[in-house]
């Protein structure tokens, strides 16, 4: 796994510390606007971050080169 | 023969038997007795037959558990007799549980180790990530367990991503299965999380998940590990080694995911609660903005200047006023010493009829007859002019 990136997690963490810090009110405007620019971008990056997976289910199998992938069939669907 | 011989005789005759002075006897425990001296007294029997066990001290301070009353054990031992009762009995050396007791013995065994070895450390745990991007499971790829788990993740987020590891959940070969795909997935790296899942069964089923090689695999394991074994009521060193242990594979499956429903509320509240900090703060900013633009100075700027200049030609007018009144005073001032002057000045009395005589040597004021002589030059100043004179004879009045 990548971990250079920003975890959902992490996002969600500093954008509730940022809405955590606005709402106090205790910052300049200039401040109030540039954690309001950051918190816009957090949530477009979680909004992004729910909808970047694509559904996937696999069986790993061990082969010669190494493990291969392979495509689980889905069993009855509880949807 | 006496009582000791016949005793000491039988003894003797046991003592060479083959098969008496080495066995494995099998059976129950009853009538245990943990003498204060160490040694153990109990029966061992069967359903039909009860035989006389002693365990010395020496081995039975060997033993790593205690036994009790209706424990199924295998003994390894001797048959003698103790000649003074004239009773045989089996001299116990080594006791090994037997069947469920010993899978239990052996449970309990390994939990102490390892809870030793501090491999059951909450400050070893693990976080489980929030949203992982792919969950790894290692369990059967057929059966229960792996569609429950697809389907509650279905129902809870559907864009999961899942990398299911194959694996036999019982029997010998499982415990190093399960092992080997925990160690995979850390070698692979391809999910941020590990269920290790396998549906109820009975305590030999789930022994696999007892095994050293599966708690090592798990505590080694960099990714977290959620255990799922069996039904809640079980609990497998698997459970005690792994940074989660879920009651149930459902319940793994429920902990790894957060509702996708959860998490966009969650978003959409901090969202709305951004926008409303942020509105606020600028309405409260442009408030007192209006308040500051209403205030006199910015809604007649000028004012200040209009009223100062109505000071300053106020002042100019007592400036003016007070140099004026100066004026006046100096002038009556300088006329009173005009006259004054006039009176004194010397041209008066010239035109009087005085006269004022001065040398033309060195143009001093002659004040005595004393200051000159016969012949001298002198100046005598008049009202309109100047006279030149020379002295020709000089009287000095006698009362002078």
């Amino acid at each position: 796994m990548d971990n250079n990136e920003v975890t959902f997690e992490q996002a969600m963490a500093e954008l509730e510390e940022i809405v955590k810090k606005l709402e106090k009110g205790e910052l300049t405007l200039d401040e109030s606007i540039n954690f309001f620019r950051r918190g816009v971008e957090l949530t477009k990056y979680c909004n992004r971050k729910l909808d970047e997976a694509e559904r996937s289910i696999t069986m790993l199998i061990e082969g010669e080169n190494g493990v291969i992938e392979k495509e689980l069939p889905e069993l009855d669907q509880g949807r | 023969m006496t009582v000791s011989e016949v005793n000491k005789y039988i003894k003797d005759m046991i003592s060479r038997d083959g098969i008496l002075s080495g066995l494995w006897v099998k059976g129950e425990i009853s009538n245990f007795k943990n003498h204060y001296s160490g040694h153990f007294y109990f029966s061992l029997k069967d359903e039909k037959s009860v035989l006389k066990c002693v365990m010395f001290r020496s081995n039975a301070s060997l033993l790593p558990f205690v036994p009790e009353d209706g424990m199924k054990v295998i003994i390894r031992g001797y048959v003698s007799v103790f000649e003074r009762d004239g009773q045989y009995q089996l001299y116990a050396e080594e006791i090994q549980p037997d069947g469920i007791g010993a899978l239990y013995i052996a449970f309990e065994k390994l939990k102490k180790k390892l809870e030793a070895e501090g491999l059951f450390d909450a400050a070893k745990k693990k976080k489980l990530p929030y949203l992982p991007k792919a969950i790894g499971v290692v369990t059967s790829s057929t059966g229960a367990v792996i569609r429950d788990i697809i389907n509650v993740l279905s129902r809870r987020f559907y864009n999961f991503n899942l990398k299911l590891y194959p694996v036999q959940v019982q029997g010998e070969q499982a415990a190093g299965q399960i092992a080997a795909a925990v160690r995979r997935f850390n070698e692979l790296d391809n999910v941020d999380v590990i269920i290790v899942a396998r549906g109820g069964g009975s305590l030999e089923d789930l022994w696999p998940f007892n095994e050293e090689i599966v708690a090592r695999s798990i505590y080694e394991s960099r990714i977290p590990v959620i255990s799922a074994v069996g039904h809640e009521t079980d609990f497998t060193i698997a459970d005690f080694v792994a940074d989660v242990r879920a009651p149930t594979p459902s319940a793994a499956a429920e902990l790894v995911m957060p509702e996708r429903a959860v998490v966009e509320n969650r978003l959409d509240s901090l969202k709305l609660r951004l926008r409303n900090a942020v509105m606020k703060k600028t309405a409260m900013e442009r408030l007192l903005l209006r308040k500051i633009e209403g205030s006199v100075a910015f809604r007649q700027p000028l004012n200040k200047i209009y009223q100062e200049r109505m000071l300053l030609d106020v002042q100019k007018k007592y400036m003016q006023k007070a140099l004026s009144a100066l004026n006046t005073n100096y002038r009556n001032k300088l006329s009173l010493l005009a006259a004054t002057l006039d009176t004194l000045s010397p041209l008066k009395s010239l035109a009087r009829g005085y006269s004022i005589t001065k040398s033309k040597k060195d143009g001093s004021l002659v004040r005595s007859v004393h200051a000159v002589s016969i012949g001298d030059r002198l100046e005598i100043n008049l009202m309109d002019g100047r006279l030149g004179c020379t002295v020709e004879s000089i009287e000095e009045d006698s009362n002078g």
